[in-house]
């Protein structure tokens, strides 16, 4: 079960050797991601699109069916009536709808189940989110995730190299957009925590390339003969029981969240599981890949002069 | 060579994981079931009122588990959720509606953690239970009113000086009043009767057109929908009062809004029906022609009725109303000749009127302002709806100086303070600005407690999970690595606990769990790069001495971007998101501290002194 850490210098794991695979692969997971966002489109959770959302518990199974003809007897015909975690627990959610008093449907439908269904369910959740608010979350929430790039992108170039900047926040980009591919493909739906999960999974996709591109460096100054392609292969190889180690055991607590975590946490544990799986194939293939394209060389990241200024004088501390 | 710690580093790290560990020791307490006794209305809590508890609790046979007074409250705690209920009833109906009587858990934490500042972790309602609603304050609403009355008063002015103008002359252009004359004379006399005569407007003029713009100047905007939120916060802080909630967050949010957080509300249509209920305010004149005393004494003149006044004692005051409150516009606080503090009132032009008629011979009589109330009863209708009762409460009694208009002031009101609570009543009774619900999330309580149990099993399960693994992997080095990951935990709940803004989300948890996964991160790094320096032929002092040197600025990177990250979920995050980017902050910085500080004093100390050492098991 244990992985090699032994690496041979000089022949190390050829990873840039099938990466006109691997980027035609990534190219066609954006591409058909991309698709998928377009014509099955996202579904907006409540957070975004506004409305009213109530969760009950009823004392017996409940059969959704005799819900759905409740409701639209009494004028909730629009409503979606699902199960949730177990088969006596039920969501109910109603679209946004235009009337003056809006906040007070969570109260109108909890009275409709509890009259015409069962008089002792329990209230287990209600929300209701304006519309104007709905967009404005939507809105904080795209710019977040944009401010989030742009500071990575700043950060990470202060401190590595604009070329190393660029692929490691390529690679976020990517992840980005699998993640929201494939919850477009599944219709899972999008809310505040599944965004918390997105940012949360750039932070860990770029933990994965940080290390790698610190790798890379470090080669790119020890190694003077190797070539850029030997050079990242090589740090790869170096990086890869740790890449391995880190995924697995954050992939594992994820799923405990999945299994043990209950309704509220399962989409945002099922985000970042995506997360980790893309976040750690963009840091081995996508972002070493297009470094090389940018064209990386020693030179480039050889520390700047400027550090070595008074090296030779007695430190004063 | 050898790796050691000077010393004072190992204390250092002994220091911090000692107090992390104490201040997140409270949270083993668990808490008490207890009611919580606060004034309102005037009423004071004060030693005697924890006497009169004390008594009537006694009296019940209800046994209690100790009673404080503390920042004008009284905390009782009680054995059990039964006793709660029913010392809540008892005392409910001994003390009366100038006290709140409000269920609450209050943590048992021991005295002498407590008094060095220990608290347990706050939860948040997604946790706990309770109501949270994101309002709204039409701010147009607030903003026409005010127009309409600067348009009826320019108007007033204008007929008053007989200075003609346009048809529809006088007119509003956003908050701006734009005012048209018939004839350069007009103009003239305009400009000298409207020039600096309106409080936060400033005068421009155009000859070319006989025009006048009264423009509203940014500051008075600003201090108009300040005014606005403050009014509403007012209103609604009374009414939770009602609700008896034990640990109520009212705040703004924004430019309009207010955030109301109600932990362990469960019925949110009673919440709402309260919060919604209006408030109003009358202007009476004192009845001077009767003796008071007669009147309490039960001999209540024709034509008067006797009103109870804020803070204790009663009035006689007339049944005319000579005003009510939807005619204020605006009341502020200013200062007097003398420099007291007064309060500022504007009335629409027919209230304006009616107060000139009313004040007209009668200058020299005390009037009073009666504030006006719907509290919620507690009881149920035959309807099915909450029973509401008005509250009358006489607020001020001034004397009148003169023939009042749509302008006047109170004076010798007493304190800044007590002025500043006048004005606000009184723009409360006026409610200028009338409030929405725009967002509403409601937990149940048994969700609540749902939640905490799986996050609880989750959390267990998976740092069993990444133990075992990390046990097995790496063998002692794990095992050390398994000691730093125990003892962050620690401290995540030690921080958490101490810093007074953060609780604790079910979002909040994932984090917690994350952090675990993430926090084996440094630690793998640091021990993949020693298994490397070995592999490389190093001595094993010099690789785990090497092994962490260089795996330091990698860690440092990697987490200051994730802590970026955290930051900026915690700058547009509300509520639970919020939760979890302070945890994942807190987590990354007590993981780097344990996980690389931690690890390396416990590695030095078992195997940094040992001359011969050949093998590492890693």
């Amino acid at each position: 079960m244990f992985l090699i850490t032994k690496v041979d210098e000089n022949n190390p794991l050829r990873f840039m050797s099938i990466n006109k695979w691997t980027t035609a692969l990534s190219i066609i997971l954006i591409v058909a991601s991309l698709a998928t966002v377009a014509i099955n489109k996202l579904n907006w959770g409540l957070d975004f699109t506004g409305g009213t959302l109530v969760e009950v518990g009823f004392s017996q199974p409940a059969d959704l069916a005799e819900l759905r003809q409740v409701l639209e007897a009494n004028d909730y015909g629009d409503a979606v009536v699902q199960n949730y975690g177990t088969q006596r627990d039920v969501l109910v959610r109603v679209p946004p709808r235009g009337e003056a008093n809006a906040e007070s449907i969570g109260d109108s439908l909890l009275g409709i189940l509890q009259t015409n269904v069962d008089p002792d369910l329990q209230i287990r959740r209600v929300e209701f989110v304006g519309p104007q608010v709905g967009e404005e979350l939507a809105e904080a929430g795209g710019l977040a995730l944009i401010v989030a790039v742009i500071c990575i992108l700043i950060y990470v170039s202060f401190r590595f190299e604009w070329r190393l900047a660029l692929s490691a926040v390529a690679g976020l980009v990517q992840d980005v957009i699998l993640i929201l591919g494939i919850f477009a493909l599944f219709q899972m739906q999008i809310d505040l925590t599944i965004l918390a999960a997105l940012l949360a999974t750039i932070g860990y996709s770029l933990n994965d390339s940080i290390v790698v591109a610190d790798r890379i460096r470090e080669n790119f100054r020890i190694m003077r003969k190797a070539t850029p392609v030997d050079v990242i292969d090589i740090s790869l190889s170096q990086t890869l029981s740790r890449t391995m180690v880190t995924s697995l055991t954050t992939l594992m607590v994820l799923v405990v969240l999945m299994l043990f975590g209950g309704q509220m946490i399962f989409g945002f544990a099922v985000a970042m599981s995506i997360g980790v799986v893309v976040g750690t194939y963009s840091s081995i293939f996508t972002r070493s890949t297009l470094v090389l394209a940018l064209g990386i060389s020693r030179e480039d990241l050889m520390p700047p002069e400027v550090e070595k200024e008074g090296e030779d004088q007695d430190p004063v501390m | 060579m050898l790796n050691k710690f000077p010393l004072w580093k190992n204390l250092l790290v002994l220091f911090i994981v000692f107090f992390g560990a104490l201040y997140a020791l409270p949270n083993l307490y668990g808490e008490d079931h207890a009611v919580q006794i606060s004034g309102t209305r005037g009423g004071e809590v004060t030693m005697d009122t924890l006497s009169q508890v004390e008594r009537t609790l006694g009296q019940a046979g209800i046994a209690t588990r100790g009673m404080t007074y503390e920042n004008g409250q009284v905390l009782v705690r009680l054995e059990s959720d039964d006793d709660q209920l029913a010392a809540r009833e008892l005392l409910v109906s001994e003390l009366g509606s100038q006290y709140i009587v409000a269920l609450n858990l209050a943590p048992a934490t021991p005295n002498w953690l407590s008094s060095i500042g220990g608290e347990p972790l706050k939860l948040g309602l997604d946790l706990r239970g309770g109501v949270h609603f994101l309002m709204e304050v039409d701010m147009e609403e607030a903003l026409s009113k005010m127009r309409e009355s600067m348009l009826d008063s320019v108007r007033d002015r204008l007929r008053d000086a007989r200075i003609r103008y346009t048809a529809g002359g006088v007119r509003a252009e956003g908050n701006n009043i734009v005012v048209t004359l018939r004839s350069a004379e007009d103009y003239q006399s305009a400009i000298s009767e409207l020039r600096n005569q309106f409080e936060g407007y400033e005068t421009r003029t155009d000859s070319s057109t006989n025009s006048i713009t009264l423009v509203m100047t940014d500051q008075f905007l600003q201090e108009t929908r300040a005014n606005a939120i403050d009014q509403n916060i007012t209103i609604l802080r009374n009414r939770v009062d009602e609700l008896g909630v034990a640990e109520p967050l009212i705040q703004r949010q924004g430019q309009d809004r207010i955030v109301v957080e109600l932990p362990g509300v469960q019925d949110t249509a009673r919440a709402k029906e309260i919060l919604g209920a209006t408030a109003t305010l009358e202007f009476r004149f004192v009845d001077t022609d009767n003796d008071l005393q007669d009147a309490i004494a039960g001999r209540v003149p024709f034509g008067s009725r006797l009103f109870n006044v804020r803070g204790g004692g009663q009035q006689l005051l007339e049944n005319r109303v000579i005003l009510t409150g939807d005619h204020i516009v605006n009341a502020n606080v200013g200062y007097d000749e003398s420099n007291r503090p007064q309060v500022n009132i504007t009335l629409d032009s027919a209230g304006g009127r009616l107060m000139t008629q009313a004040t007209r011979g009668n200058v020299g009589r005390p009037m009073a302002t009666v504030f006006i109330e719907f509290l919620a009863t507690g009881e149920i209708t035959d309807e099915g709806r909450i029973a509401f009762e008005r509250v009358e409460e006489v607020v001020s009694v001034a004397t009148i100086q003169a023939v009042l208009g749509s302008n006047f002031r109170i004076t010798g009101v007493g304190s800044i303070q007590d002025a500043q609570n006048l004005a606000l009543l009184l723009r409360a009774g006026a409610l200028i600005a009338p409030i929405q619900i725009v967002e509403e999330r409601t937990v149940g309580p048994s969700l609540g407690a749902e939640n905490v149990r799986a996050g609880m099993t989750a959390i267990m399960a998976g740092f069993i999970l990444v133990l075992f693994f990390m046990g097995i992997y790496y063998r002692k080095f794990g095992m050390v690595a398994n000691i730093a990951l125990l003892t962050n935990l620690v401290l995540i709940v030690g921080v958490m606990s101490m810093i007074p803004g953060a609780t604790l989300t079910m979002p909040g948890m994932a984090g917690i769990l994350l952090t675990v996964g993430m926090a084996v991160d440094a630690n793998v790094i640091i021990f993949e790069r020693i298994r490397e320096e070995l592999l490389a032929g190093r001595s094993p002092q010099q690789a785990i001495s090497r092994g962490y040197e260089n795996a330091f600025s990698t860690i440092a990177d990697a987490n200051i971007t994730t802590l970026i990250t955290a930051l900026i979920l915690f700058a547009v995050g509300t509520g639970s998101i919020k939760g979890f980017a302070v945890t994942l902050a807190i987590g990354i910085v007590t993981s780097m501290f344990t996980a690389i500080v931690g690890t390396r004093a416990i590695v030095n100390l078992a195997w940094g002194r040992q001359k011969r050492l050949t093998k590492l098991s890693i």
